[in-house]
């Protein structure tokens, strides 16, 4: 038996649930960290980024999912719903977070959505991924169609560029964390590109 | 067995800090007073500055890494013994002064000063430092010069973000003479009576408070008297965003985010923002420095 097939027996094992309490423990640990003064002397600011960070990370780990599969054989597609639903639920804590304990005014944050370039984008992300997150259960597959549900499934692509542009339009100077995130995304998304030629071709 | 020296002071010898925090903030009030012209709302206002752990673990110091800490933990290799300052351009005494030599006998004072980063957040520190105008006294500054330029130290070896070419390094900023003249502008060595710390730019930076942070270059090694406004960092980086002037101003907002509000360090988790002043409060002492001019245009 391969590598690739030992550990898709192993994985077979392991259940997905476990992840959404572990990104939710994560997520109140950090909370807790932020509100105890142990997360700097600037929590605000800082739980906004480890939020942001976290949802980009899951978002780029749910694109994984398929080139993994098909470069390696390695199958983590029962792990997919979890990690795109954790992903929402990170950005979800990174807009309250913006919303609640930085902007704190409705007024001023529709304002941002609409002045700040960089607001708008992350927030066209944080759109794209309110369809994703409410049709990741199979009753929506159901309904939906498999062909329907797949499809709508890859405004992922275009939510991942958003998010990586909002990060990359947001810093000063320059600064290679959003760049690299850029090219893996990129990377991610070309991949793909090339597989689909192949099928058609074929 | 050699004598062992025991301290017989304990903890309760010791000023409680709360009481010479509030110490500070009568002296605060007296500097005010002494510069004659502070408004009103500024007088009322409690200056509490930030303690020593806030003030040296959250800072901008790219050279070091372009995280909030990372300054705090990388700049401890930053040699700043010995350490010499070029003096050049439009100066009677160019020279390579020695930092003792360049500010020994020059009075040393405690500034207690609001700081606003461009990022729109602030502190408040008490400075230790002299007068630029002293120093500018020293050098002799002749009659052609209309601005001051300043850079930062380079030690590629020593600092860590140098190599990753976040800003074009050496960090280059400038003021005009005027600004640099201002009693307010000081060049600081010192904050809580103790040396600056390596993060907040030793062992010697420019502190000019009604600016964004930025302005205010750390570890100087020269400074030059020139008749042209110098070029300074983030302008060159993006000269859209930052201008030579930089004046904090809420009314001006960086193209993508606003300066209206700022958030005071040290604050925690759930407190708000609070308003960015005019001139960083300190609009009746440098406000006729810009009379007639657009500060839309002159950002």
């Amino acid at each position: 038996m391969d590598l690739a097939g030992i550990i898709n027996g192993y994985l077979r094992r392991v259940p997905a649930w476990p992840l959404y309490m572990v990104a939710a423990l994560w997520g109140g640990w950090l909370f807790w960290l932020a509100a105890t003064g142990q997360l700097g002397v600037e929590p605000i600011n800082r739980l906004e980024r480890e939020y942001g960070e976290l949802g980009l990370k899951f978002l780029v780990l749910s694109l994984t999912v398929t080139p993994l599969r098909k470069w390696t054989g390695v199958n983590l597609i029962r792990f997919r719903r979890a990690i795109g639903l954790i992903c929402f639920f990170y950005i979800v804590a990174h807009f309250g977070v913006w919303t609640l304990l930085d902007v704190r005014s409705l007024d001023r944050v529709w304002a941002d959505i609409l002045k700040r370039p960089y607001v708008t984008v992350g927030m066209s992300a944080f759109a794209l991924l309110i369809p994703l997150a409410i049709t990741s259960n199979n009753l929506s597959v159901r309904r939906l169609g498999a062909q329907t549900w797949r499809k709508l499934h890859r405004l992922a692509y275009p939510t991942a560029i958003l998010a990586v542009i909002h990060y990359l339009w947001l810093v000063k100077g320059f600064q290679i964390a959003p760049f690299v995130y850029l090219a893996i995304v990129l990377g991610l998304l070309a991949a793909r590109i090339r597989w689909n030629r192949r099928l058609a071709a074929a | 067995m050699a004598h062992r020296w025991t301290n017989d002071l304990t903890r309760d010898d010791v000023t409680p800090e709360h009481l010479w925090l509030n110490r500070r903030q009568i002296i605060a009030a007296g500097g005010a007073l002494g510069l004659g012209s502070i408004a009103a709302p500024a007088l009322a206002e409690t200056l509490e500055p930030n303690t020593w752990e806030e003030i040296t673990s959250y800072n901008n110091y790219y050279e070091f890494g372009t995280g909030k800490d990372d300054p705090a933990r990388n700049a401890g290799a930053l040699v700043t013994s010995p350490w010499s300052i070029t003096v050049d351009g439009l100066v009677d005494k160019p020279g390579e002064y020695s930092l003792a030599d360049l500010t020994s006998g020059l009075s040393v004072e405690e500034r207690i000063y609001r700081f606003r980063c461009v990022e729109a957040w602030s502190m408040v520190v008490p400075w230790n430092g002299i007068e630029l105008a002293d120093i500018l006294d020293r050098v002799g500054v002749q009659s052609g010069a209309r601005y001051v330029a300043f850079e930062t130290v380079v030690q590629p070896e020593n600092m860590v973000g140098v190599q990753r070419r976040v800003l074009d390094f050496p960090y280059v900023e400038g003021l005009r003479l005027d600004e640099a003249r201002h009693p307010l502008t000081i060049l600081a060595t010192g904050i809580y009576g103790r040396p600056i710390a390596n993060q907040n730019g030793a062992p010697i930076r420019l502190v000019v408070p009604w600016k964004y942070g930025f302005k205010s270059i750390k570890s100087i090694v020269r400074i030059s008297l020139t008749a042209d406004e110098p070029p300074t960092s983030w302008n060159k980086a993006n000269a859209r965003e930052y201008g030579f002037y930089s004046n904090v101003n809420p009314n001006v907002d960086h193209p993508r985010w606003s300066q209206a509000t700022e958030r005071r360090i040290g604050g925690g988790l759930f407190s708000s923002r609070q308003d960015t002043l005019m001139f960083n409060g300190y609009e009746e002492d440098v406000g006729a420095l810009y009379a007639g001019m657009d500060l839309g245009a002159n950002y």
